[in-house]
């Protein structure tokens, strides 16, 4: 008894840290929570008061923009892979929904278009979308299975960096042609309408429908938020930050990152699938232009501009750049195109950790000196909360 | 017989033209790990500058040859956007490609909406607030406590020239009106039309010519890469260039400028796709989009033949080029007719853009066995 006295410090403070995360974790689903009620239920009633309702269906569209910008924070930000190609996995679960809309027919009709190109029978792979629990699964798992084998024959072969980024690239310019192509299976360039079907019996374009894609949007950011910060902070998001920061030194370390990456480019091709088809639902249309190069890379200087490996950074950045594009393009159509490329050479150039990351290391400083707060210590994280460090500081004195 | 003979003379010239196309981005991403995303846009810059110079020549006796002076002008005109490029913004970023990647996608946007928009009144207002503001930076760059005036001289001068460009330019084109404000070029496309002496072809055979400006843009593609290789190999700078491809850290101990060679070789590879630019003029009509179309072709180059490889880029453009063209001119299905299966197989990608989804197959199978190309770079390297 007497020769352990000092566990029961190291113990106490380990449970006090435990309790302090807790309550930070605790602090930030409420947080989660209040932002969901307030988009969910203040938001709309004062855009429409204010005469513009044709907001919220944006802000709804750009809601689902913003999960695909979390999916794209997981692999780019955490683990460091550049992704060119994530119009594939958004189309793929854009066109999952539009099919299962475009199959609400009396029975026996086909959906217009292929009569124009001559066909009579519905294509094989059209037949599982009449039934909606397949649809909903298909959503999220078609990108997610093209994701895992597009990622398996690339990241077998170690292939990454830049490499990984132009593959990516060239797989959406081939899955952009093969769309485009393919008026026969899918309407090609026309692309496929859902505001002019039905869902349950009511017209998709209806606003209590349109409303209920709003909310699910939120629903699904919320969700599509807890589960990155879930697989971020625990032991995955650790061995994602090392594969990004020294991957020959992860494999040497005997681990073998290629099912890690494999997984989480899945999973972010699972993000975009969703985020694919709640925009498809409340844009009205989907078409092979969602696997536009540009749209593609655009996606990606949203999270660079919100800040990288920051989760609330890929949100706020695809809400900023959106808006900003909405905004810009309906003052001044011709200049967005100079704003978006000044855009992205200013966030490479000035602000390379983003928005967030710049608030964090400079802005939160200033906003401390200001308050004359302690100024705090860099030095590694884990070292501070190293229940050792800790106790020896306490102890032992400095 | 003679089919055989269109179908490898097809794919020659499709990859004549991506060889052309690939082989400065070869260089650059063999020197510095760069990939230029603006290149295709460089590569339209130089088909516009074929445009132009072909309409300067109009109706002078030199209009039949204006082709070699629309050479000449496109290397230079390229060659200078690149120098700036790199100068401005790419040398900021080395050791970090996949900003780079990002900065000059940035820049191409700018590029493409520059040719799409550029007037007088354009030049006019981009040129004073130039002026202006980096006049004043240069001005006030002489003073010793410049360092303290510098964020006070960015946020001042930048807003204050600005606004001083975008008022007077204003001014300007409610004065002059259409002569200043009209599109140099537009949005539409613009044509540029082959000398009179590359118009037709060589006929071989019944029914099949070969064109002449295929031809002479595989003459071209060989001048430049005989160019390109007496100049990496056999003069003072190529000697430089590839020493730095190879080992950055110790040519620059060995005294070697490697800055310099950086924008030396990125202001090569830019002339390059200016090169590659008039002979993408001579195929087609030429519009703000033309470099996308070839970009990804270009990367995929590159993939396959191994980084800084000048025979990999040669052998996987050949290679890309003559596969492409024959599954998309369905040369196969009648050869395999014993199977009905496989000739609605090579029917369904028989169009240039299905071509490519086999294509891109086919470099994903490709990459399982030999993952760093063609011709991967020997010697012990960590794979970093």
């Amino acid at each position: 008894m007497t020769t352990k006295i000092a566990e029961p410090s190291v113990e106490l403070s380990q449970s006090s840290g435990l309790r302090k995360r807790r309550r930070s974790l605790l602090f930030e689903a409420i947080a989660v929570l209040v932002v969901a009620l307030l988009l969910l239920l203040i938001i709309p009633p004062i855009l429409t008061g204010l005469g513009q309702g044709v907001r919220v269906n944006q802000l709804g569209r750009f809601l689902s923009l913003a999960i695909l910008a979390l999916g794209i924070d997981l692999i780019w930000g955490f683990t460091g892979l550049l992704s060119l190609g994530h119009g594939i996995f958004f189309a793929l679960g854009g066109y999952a929904f539009a099919m299962y809309l475009q199959l609400q027919l009396p029975p026996g009709q086909i959906p217009e278009f292929f009569n124009l190109y001559g066909v009579n029978e519905l294509p094989g792979f059209w037949q599982p979308f009449y039934s909606f629990p397949f649809t909903v699964v298909a959503i999220f798992v078609i990108p997610m299975i093209v994701a895992a084998a597009l990622g398996y024959l690339v990241f077998r072969n170690r292939i990454r960096g830049v490499y990984f980024s132009i593959l990516t690239q060239a797989a959406l310019i081939v899955f952009f042609n093969f769309f485009n192509g393919q008026q026969k299976l899918i309407n090609g360039t026309n692309g496929l309408k859902t505001d002019t079907s039905t869902i349950f019996g009511v017209l998709v374009s209806d606003p209590r429908v349109q409303m209920v894609f709003y909310g699910l949007s939120i629903l699904f950011l919320a969700g599509a938020y807890a589960l990155c910060r879930w697989l971020t902070s625990g032991r995955l998001g650790r061995m994602l930050v090392a594969i990004r920061d020294d991957e020959p030194r992860v494999r040497f370390s005997g681990y073998n990152p290629t099912w890690y990456k494999v997984f989480v480019f899945a999973i972010s091709g699972a993000l975009a699938g969703i985020a694919g088809a709640l925009f498809t639902v409340q844009s009205g249309i989907i078409t092979p232009k969602a696997m536009d190069v540009a749209f593609s890379i655009e996606m990606v200087i949203w999270v660079a501009l919100g800040g990288r490996g920051t989760l609330v950074g890929a949100i706020l950045g695809a809400l900023i750049v959106n808006f900003a594009r909405t905004f810009l393009s309906e003052q001044f159509p011709e200049f967005w195109l100079f704003f978006q490329g000044a855009l992205f050479l200013i966030v490479v150039t000035v602000l390379p950790e983003g928005i967030l990351g710049w608030f964090r290391r400079e802005g939160l400083g200033w906003v401390r000196s200001r308050l004359r707060g302690p100024k705090e210590i860099e030095t590694y994280p884990s070292l501070e909360e190293d229940p050792d460090v800790q106790y020896e500081r306490k102890n032992l004195g400095d | 017989m003679t089919q055989l003979l269109e179908a490898i003379f097809g794919g020659l010239s499709i990859g004549s033209v991506l060889l052309l196309a690939a082989l400065g981005l070869a260089i650059v991403f063999g020197l510095m790990g760069v990939i230029n995303m603006a290149h295709g846009e460089l590569m339209m810059l130089g088909a516009y500058t074929t445009f132009v110079v072909q309409n300067a020549f109009k109706g002078t006796p030199l209009a039949d040859f204006y082709i070699f002076f629309a050479l000449i002008a496109a290397f230079l005109v390229t060659a200078l956007v690149g120098l700036l490029l790199e100068r401005g913004v790419i040398r900021y970023l080395y050791g970090r490609p996949l900003e780079t990647l990002l900065a000059t996608w940035g820049v191409s946007l700018i590029l493409q909406q520059f040719v799409r928009t550029v007037s007088w009144q354009f030049v006019f207002g981009v040129g004073l607030f130039c002026l202006l503001f980096f006049g004043a930076w240069w001005f006030l760059a002489r003073r010793p406590d410049f360092e303290r005036l510098r964020g006070w001289v960015l946020w001042v001068m930048g807003p204050l020239s600005a606004a001083i460009a975008l008022v007077s330019s204003s001014l300007l084109g409610n004065t002059f009106k259409l002569t200043v404000t009209k599109p140099w070029f537009g949005t539409q496309g613009v044509d540029v039309t082959a000398p009179r002496w590359l118009r037709g072809g060589l006929p071989i055979g019944t029914g099949y010519q070969l064109p002449y400006t295929r031809l002479f843009i595989i003459a071209l593609t060989i001048v430049c890469v005989l160019g390109i290789y007496w100049f990496l190999n056999k003069t003072p700078w190529g000697l430089r260039i590839r020493a730095v491809t190879q080992n950055r850290n110790m040519s620059s101990c060995l005294g070697i400028p490697t800055r310099t060679v950086d924008a030396l070789t990125f202001a090569i590879g830019s002339g390059l796709a200016g090169v590659a630019g008039v002979a993408v003029g001579l195929l087609g009509s030429v519009s703000p989009n033309t470099g996308q179309a070839y970009i990804v072709d270009t990367f995929m180059v590159v993939v396959v033949g191994g980084v800084g490889k000048l025979v990999g880029s040669i052998v996987a453009a050949g290679a890309i080029g003559t596969v492409s063209y024959i599954i998309g001119s369905n040369a196969l299905g009648p050869l395999v007719s014993f199977s009905p299966a496989l000739t609605s197989f090579f029917e369904f990608f028989a169009s240039a853009s299905m071509a490519k989804v086999m294509v891109f197959a086919l470099i994903i199978v490709f990459l399982q066995f030999r993952p760093a190309g063609l011709f991967p770079q020997k010697g012990r390297t960590v794979d970093a």
